[in-house]
Order: C-alpha cells, then sequence, then structure tokens
C-alpha cells in the first residue's frame, strides 16, 4: 500500500466540506484532481489522516463567461478550461498557460483551482493568475472571502487559506480591449514544470505603453511582480532597448535559490531573457502594437 | 466515525463498471484504482511503473477520458465507468489498434503498451484524425525505453488508418 492510512471522505455540499475542515484541522487535506496531491500521498511526503474529496460536490465544475471575466469553480479541469471556446477567444493567454502543463493525461483531472491552491513557484497556472491580477474566492465557516491572488501567495507552497477553508473558485479579469500577452518558459522536457518563467501583458495607446503587468515564476518561493518596474514602463515607448533594459532591472530583483534543476545564477539569466521574450511577443500581439 | 488521530484500516464496499461488467468489491480507502485493479480484480494489464503519473504505464480510461489510476483511488472510481487495456481484444481478434501496434512493431518489452494504448484509444475516440502534433502530445505523456517512440507514432498513425477502414 503507498500512502499512509486515511479516511476518505466524499462530501456533497461545502457546508459538509467546512464541517470536515473544522473537525479533522491540520490533519485533513482536500483531493481535487489529485494530480499534485495524489503522488505526494504515494511516497509519503502527506500523511493527512482525512483526505476530502470536492469531486462530488455539484456546479463547482462551472465555468462562468462574465462580461469583464473568466470565473472558474473549484472542480473545473484543467482540460475543460484549454477547450472552453469562449475562454480560447477571450483570454486565450490562459488556454496557453494551460496547454504547458504536463500531459492531457494529467490536464483530464488536474483542477486549474487546485493548481491555483497547492501554489508551486514553477506553476503556470499561479503565474497567470497574478499577472492577470486574478481573486480566488475561498469560503470558512464564518462565510466566504475574497483574496487577490498578490495576497494569497505568502512564500513556498504558503498561501492565505486557513486550515478551515476551502477555494470554491478563481475570477481571471480579462485585460482591456487590445491587450497583448505572452508566457513563456525553460523547462527540460514538454510537459514538465517550468525551470522559469514569465508571463507579461501590454497594451498600448497612442504610441506608448498604457499598462503592463510582468510576472516571473520559478524564481522565488512564489510568482512574483515587479510595481516599480511596470510603472516605469507605463508611459514609455516600447521596444527593444526599453524592454531589455526592464529585463536587466528584474534580474537584478531577483534572488533565486541553486536545486538540483538549476543553479540560482542560471536561472536569473534565463528569467532576464524570458522577461524580454514575453515583453516583445506581448507587444507584438497587441493593437497598435507591431510596426 | 473514529476520533483517533491515525485511523485504522478504514474500507468501504464500491461498485465499478470495468469494461462493459459490474464489479463490486470492499477497498482499503487509500488503495489506488491501479493497485485495486491488479490486485483484487486481477486486471494485471494496468501497469504501474512510477506510481507519481509520470510515466504513464497505468492509464487507463475514466468515463471515456485518459487518466492516470495510481493517481486515484479505487474508492473516487464507485459508481463509474472503467475501461482497462483487457476490455479491447474480443477473444483471440485484436482490436484495430493492437493490431497496428503489431504490424508496425510498436512494442518490445510491453511494459508501457498497454497505457499507450488506452490514451491513443482516448484520443482517436475523441478525434478520428489527430493532427501529429496532438498525436505527439499525447505520446509525450508516455514514457517508453525500449522503441525510441518511432515505431509507435507509426503505430498510432497505423490505427487511425486501420479504423478509417472500419476496424
Ligand atoms: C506528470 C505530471 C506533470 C505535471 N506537470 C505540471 C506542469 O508542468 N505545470 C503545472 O503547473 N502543474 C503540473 N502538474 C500538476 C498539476 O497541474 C496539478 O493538477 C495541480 O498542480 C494541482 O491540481 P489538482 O486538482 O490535481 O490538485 P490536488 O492534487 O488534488 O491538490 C493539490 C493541493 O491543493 C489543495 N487543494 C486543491 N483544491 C483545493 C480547493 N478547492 N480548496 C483548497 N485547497 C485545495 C489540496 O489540498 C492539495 O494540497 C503535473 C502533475 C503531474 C502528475
Ligand atoms: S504508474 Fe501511473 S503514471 Fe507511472
Ligand atoms: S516497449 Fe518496453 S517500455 Fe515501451
Amino acid at each position: 500500500m503507498k500512502p499512509a492510512p486515511f479516511t476518505y471522505f466524499a462530501p456533497t455540499s461545502i457546508e459538509e466540506t467546512i464541517g470536515l475542515l473544522q473537525r479533522y484541522g491540520d490533519e485533513a487535506k482536500i483531493l481535487a484532481g489529485g494530480q499534485s496531491l495524489v503522488p505526494l500521498l504515494n511516497m509519503r511526503l502527506a500523511r493527512p489522516t482525512a483526505l476530502i474529496d470536492i469531486n462530488r460536490i455539484p456546479r463547482l465544475d462551472e465555468i462562468v463567461t462574465e462580461d469583464d471575466a473568466i470565473v472558474v469553480g473549484a472542480r473545473v479541469t484543467e482540460r475543460q478550461l484549454e477547450r472552453h471556446p469562449v475562454v480560447a477567444e477571450r483570454l486565450p493567454l490562459l488556454v496557453a498557460l494551460v496547454k504547458l502543463i504536463g500531459h492531457p493525461q494529467i490536464r483530464n483531472r488536474g483542477t486549474v483551482c487546485g493548481s491555483i491552491a497547492h501554489g508551486d513557484p514553477s506553476a503556470e497556472l499561479p503565474a497567470g493568475a497574478l499577472a492577470l491580477d486574478a481573486t480566488v474566492t475561498v469560503t470558512g465557516p464564518t462565510g466566504e472571502r475574497t483574496i487577490a491572488v498578490d495576497d494569497f501567495y505568502l512564500g513556498y507552497l504558503a498561501t492565505a487559506l486557513a486550515g478551515d477553508e476551502m477555494m470554491t473558485q478563481v475570477r481571471f479579469p480579462i485585460p482591456a480591449a487590445g491587450t497583448g500577452w505572452s508566457v513563456q518558459e525553460v523547462a527540460r522536457r514538454h510537459g514538465d514544470f517550468a525551470l522559469v518563467g514569465a508571463v507579461a501583458l501590454v497594451r498600448v495607446e497612442g504610441g506608448r505603453i498604457a499598462a503592463t503587468n510582468v510576472v516571473s515564476f520559478g524564481t522565488g518561493g512564489r510568482p512574483l511582480r515587479f510595481p516599480e518596474v511596470e510603472a516605469k514602463l507605463v508611459g514609455s515607448v516600447p521596444g527593444e532597448a526599453l524592454f531589455s533594459e526592464a529585463a536587466e532591472a528584474i534580474t537584478e530583483l531577483l534572488d533565486p535559490d541553486d536545486d538540483v534543476h538549476a543553479s540560482a545564477a542560471y536561472r536569473r539569466q534565463v528569467a532576464g531573457v524570458l522577461v524580454r521574450r514575453a515583453l516583445e511577443e506581448a507587444l507584438r500581439r497587441c493593437e497598435g502594437g507591431s510596426r | 466515525m473514529t476520533t483517533e488521530a491515525r485511523p485504522q484500516a478504514t474500507e468501504r464496499t464500491i461498485s465499478v463498471v470495468v469494461n462493459g461488467e459490474r464489479r463490486s468489491a470492499t477497498v482499503l480507502d487509500r488503495k489506488t484504482l491501479a493497485d485495486f485493479l491488479r490486485e483484487d480484480l486481477e486486471l494485471t494489464g494496468t501497469h504501474v511503473g512510477c506510481e507519481h503519473g509520470v510515466c504513464g504505464a497505468c492509464t487507463l480510461l475514466l468515463n471515456g477520458r485518459a487518466v492516470r489510476s495510481c493517481l486515484l483511488l479505487a474508492v473516487q472510481a464507485d459508481g463509474q465507468e472503467i475501461q482497462t487495456i483487457e476490455g479491447l481484444a474480443k477473444g483471440d481478434e485484436l482490436h484495430s489498434i493492437q493490431q497496428a501496434f503489431w504490424e508496425e512493431h510498436g512494442l518490445q518489452c510491453g511494459y508501457c503498451t498497454g497505457g499507450i494504448i488506452m490514451s491513443t484509444l482516448a484520443m482517436l475516440e475523441d478525434n478520428p484524425h489527430p493532427s501529429d502534433e496532438e498525436i505527439y502530445e499525447v505520446l509525450g505523456g508516455h514514457l517508453c525505453r525500449c522503441t525510441g517512440y518511432e515505431d509507435i507514432f507509426k503505430s498510432v498513425k497505423r490505427a487511425i488508418e486501420l479504423r478509417g477502414q472500419g476496424r
């Protein structure tokens, strides 16, 4: 038997789930797609005594397309998002991010919210959520609260989710019309977690950058945004030199760790290159951006 | 339900449809679907390689979708429909995908083959004419230590042909 013993629960409502979380506290784990948690159980790196499977809770499997946002419920799989025609049309960045995750067989089970709740610093969706100013909704014993993704990630695999809360949805705002986007990553093999990656959004008005969001991932305990660098870019005329300068500034701010996959020096260097490429590609994709 | 810190051996009775046949059994909560099929139902065609989702040997269809059975608990499959490699051949008559792997030498030791065939089946049921890129993406979810993948790719192309001929 691989995992250590636990009791399995399959609640059919959010309330019941919260009740179980309260009862078992730190000993409980929510099971969504299981594509991150079950490997940890099989290797006994996680040993919860209560496993709470949310897959039998109705309605959480919906993708709602609002005028200005895509709202994704806790049971929506990565594959479901990837294949949603409205998402492909209105927020193609999300589809591009999800396609970088593992393989179709993994995305058939893995959930969008599970990836965000897990918060692997090398994962694509947390980085994309940060770039898009997404918000997560969590429910606990005292009700619901909404948390900006930037406030959700505290550090390595640490989030603002309390032990008795579950995440019920994530809301990805659709960027203003004409916004260009890009995701860039370097991974050892297609389908692996990124060693390093970058996400950028760029909007140009009257020949100058009107708004930009830049994220680096795989370079710290959580995906990182760079408000000072973004502020400097806004108002400037986009171009190669400007983007190289921004990438250099970001490289200076990064302090990644060495690990078995890559050295800190390699990560920093590649991170800068990917930020620059992401900005360039986002510019090419924005309306009025290509020359 | 016990409130002790570490539960003893919690188990429950589940009922699943495997290759069209309803099967009921009592399983431990912590048993993976792969182990349940192999040990309890004696369906050993679902192979287990890495047990953390990477190799693809344990791939089967859950409600028609290709998934890793090492990353599912047997209790999660309660009430669901499962297809395994054992369900493909009709007696001595190979399924067209199996026939294609036979013709194109898509296997050597065969350890990875069941999983690859199940992923191929799911892909072709969804789209009988996948692009080469789509085939690569699906095969990318499987490790094979023998063939070098070229013959597997040819086998999938042959399977598409055979299927087109109504086989
Ligand atoms: C072979 C392989 C390759 C992969 N490659 C990549 C990759 O390239 N990039 C990538 O980003 N990911 C990758 N993954 C991970 C995959 O994206 C996971 O699906 C995802 O990280 C977690 O989603 P899940 O639904 O499977 O969550 P689970 O594994 O079920 O849960 C993960 C964690 O989040 C918690 N959780 C889940 N849902 C909720 C919720 N609603 N509320 C509160 N807590 C919750 C769980 O308690 C657990 O701690 C890979 C996985 C495998 C097996
Ligand atoms: S045994 Fe399941 S993917 Fe390797
Ligand atoms: S045929 Fe031996 S691992 Fe693929």
